[in-house]
């Protein structure tokens, strides 16, 4: 380790960017972050927080198959994202087993197959990359994969964005008045499989679910207002990742797992301190000196 | 402003059959309601009020029967913005990071553009219809920091500003303090006044006396229907709640 660089705060931040690899990292890990960070506010309202946990780890099998094909692996997850979340209602509705439990074991069970899989299927797919990510790896053609998904979904967030905000709210209401709440919960599972797709490659597939669900959480503890609540997450959703992938570069520490480790500090100490909903409260401290 | 024809019928429900995966939720239920009405809507729980209130709004497909309101299919009720539901209280996540203002705007959502950005028009009506339930000083309070009785005024507002011309209210009086409760109660004369239709949910069945004039009791399908002086008799209460003795549910005085 080279513990003569740290002497200024500078050289901390700008030595890493002299490399490619780096800025290729921070660039992606931000824009997945972003995508993460947005659509995770919405979950922590909606409680899907168990099904970003089942899309996540039921893209595995897609990957995989898309890799043996030849196929982009974002289609094959996207599909295995979405037929899972399939599974899981149909399961629902035609037994009397509880949804927590459904969910619980279509995930692991396609989970399984995708390691089974990977064991079976020789190809060049790096097991250890799917499952913790590997942002200092990352190739051109998933780089553009990588800009065209978070635009694909940062957009579609943001035109439905109040239509969401209801159908997360009030769906009856929404279905009331006219709005296609099909549409709508199933435009959010699409985005979700698509960030699933696109966070899988910073954090790996194991540790997305804390990009999905950690941001919108620690912005619930600071805020009272829906959009202020957006903001907040993709912001901590960013921050974290650059830690992460500082932290990991100067300590040699494994990226995606340095990335969920800097959210959920950040998510402690929102929990500690937030003004209104912290243990601590800040706001009734700093009232003291006033 | 249409002019409204009292002697057509709002709501009309016929021969309607709910069903969640085979189990039957409602059966051979029918209503018929005209403008100006004000309906109560009595069962115990589990005895079909909530579903009857999704297949009106189109919530839950019905199995069987017809619903037509304002002679037309409940799609095109809903594209129209003709019924507004009023949730019960516990039916809504209270700490949903969301301010009165942006609840009652919620209303105009269904005639916005696709990016539901409000126009003069729709900011008047939130404004006007948070005054006539006296919120003003919350705009821009979170739900989260509302009485219970302020939140119930607050999805009023909503209704209001929905300009609908039916209003399902989910027990409208449940947990709410005297204050509210008034103020409900002077809208629904004002409500009824403009010639809109009503139909509320209760427990309780000293508001059925005082406010309804038609009361529909059920128990998974229609136990008795009318008007509130003939139906809603100490026999057709006892069946309806499955033989516990009206004694019991009214009180001692009654």
């Amino acid at each position: 380790m080279e513990l003569c660089s740290f002497l200024t705060l500078d050289s901390f931040i700008t030595d890493p960017l002299t490399h490619d690899f780096m800025r290729k990292a921070l660039l992606m890990s931000s824009l997945v972050a972003a995508v993460c960070g947005f659509l995770s506010s919405y979950l922590t309202l909606k409680g899907w927080a168990l099904m970003g946990d089942a899309v996540s780890h039921s893209v595995m099998p897609g990957v995989v198959v898309a890799y043996a094909l030849g196929l982009p692996f974002s289609l094959g997850a996207f599909i295995f994202g979405v037929g899972s979340v399939a599974l899981i209602g149909f399961i629902k509705q035609k037994s009397r087993v509880k949804e927590d439990t459904v969910i619980g074991l279509v995930f692991t069970g396609f989970f399984a197959l995708g390691i089974v899989l990977v064991s079976k299927i020789k190809s060049n797919i790096d097991l250890h990359s799917i499952l913790f990510g590997s942002p200092l790896g990352i190739s051109l053609s998933d780089v553009k994969q990588t800009i065209f998904i978070s635009l694909l979904v940062v957009i579609l967030l943001s035109i439905f964005r109040k239509d969401l905000m209801l159908y997360c709210f009030d769906p009856r209401h929404a279905k009331t008045v006219g709005i296609n709440v099909f549409f709508l919960h199933y435009l959010l599972l699409t985005c979700l499989s698509l960030a699933a797709v696109v966070g899988l490659q910073s954090v790996g597939i194991i540790l997305v679910v804390a990009m999905l669900i950690t941001p919108g959480a620690t912005a619930y503890l600071l805020t009272d207002k829906f959009d202020n609540m957006t903001v907040i997450s993709v912001l901590s959703a960013i921050i974290s990742s650059l830690i992460g992938i500082y932290v990991s570069f100067w300590f040699d520490l494994e990226t995606g797992g340095s990335i969920v480790l800097a959210q959920t500090f950040i998510f402690l100490f929102a929990f500690l301190f937030a003004p209104r909903y912290g243990i601590f409260k800040l706001k009734k401290l700093f009232a003291g000196y006033k | 402003m249409e002019t409204i024809n009292y002697q057509n019928f709002r709501i009309e429900a016929e021969n309607i059959c709910v069903d969640y995966n085979g189990k039957v939720a409602l059966y051979d239920a029918n209503l018929r309601l005209k403008p100006g009405q004000i309906c109560g809507l009595v069962g115990m729980n589990g005895a079909g009020k909530t579903t009857f209130f999704n297949a009106l709004t189109g919530f839950v497909n019905i199995s069987k029967g017809k619903i037509r309101i304002n002679g037309e299919s409940v799609r095109s009720a809903q594209k129209d913005q003709t019924i507004a539901y009023v949730p019960q209280n516990e039916g809504i996540d209270s700490q949903f990071p969301i301010s009165v203002w942006d609840v009652v705007m919620m209303g105009r959502y269904g005639s916005m553009n696709i990016f539901r950005s409000p126009r003069e028009s729709d900011v008047q009506a939130v404004k006007d219809a948070i005054e006539r339930v006296d919120l003003t000083d919350h705009l821009s309070t979170p739900i989260g920091n509302l009485s219970g009785g302020q939140r119930k005024r607050t999805f009023l507002a909503r209704a209001i500003a929905q300009r609908a011309s039916i209003l399902l209210l989910d027990e409208p009086f449940s947990g709410v303090d005297i204050r509210t409760e008034k103020l409900i109660s002077e809208l629904f004369i004002e409500f009824k006044n403009e010639g809109k239709t009503i139909l509320l949910s209760t427990h309780d069945m000293i508001h059925v006396r005082e406010f309804c004039d038609l009361v529909l009791l059920i128990n998974k399908t229609v136990v008795a229907y009318g008007e509130t002086s003939e139906v809603f008799t100490p026999e057709n209460i006892t069946t309806t709640f499955g033989g516990i003795s009206p004694d019991f549910l009214f009180g001692p005085e009654s």
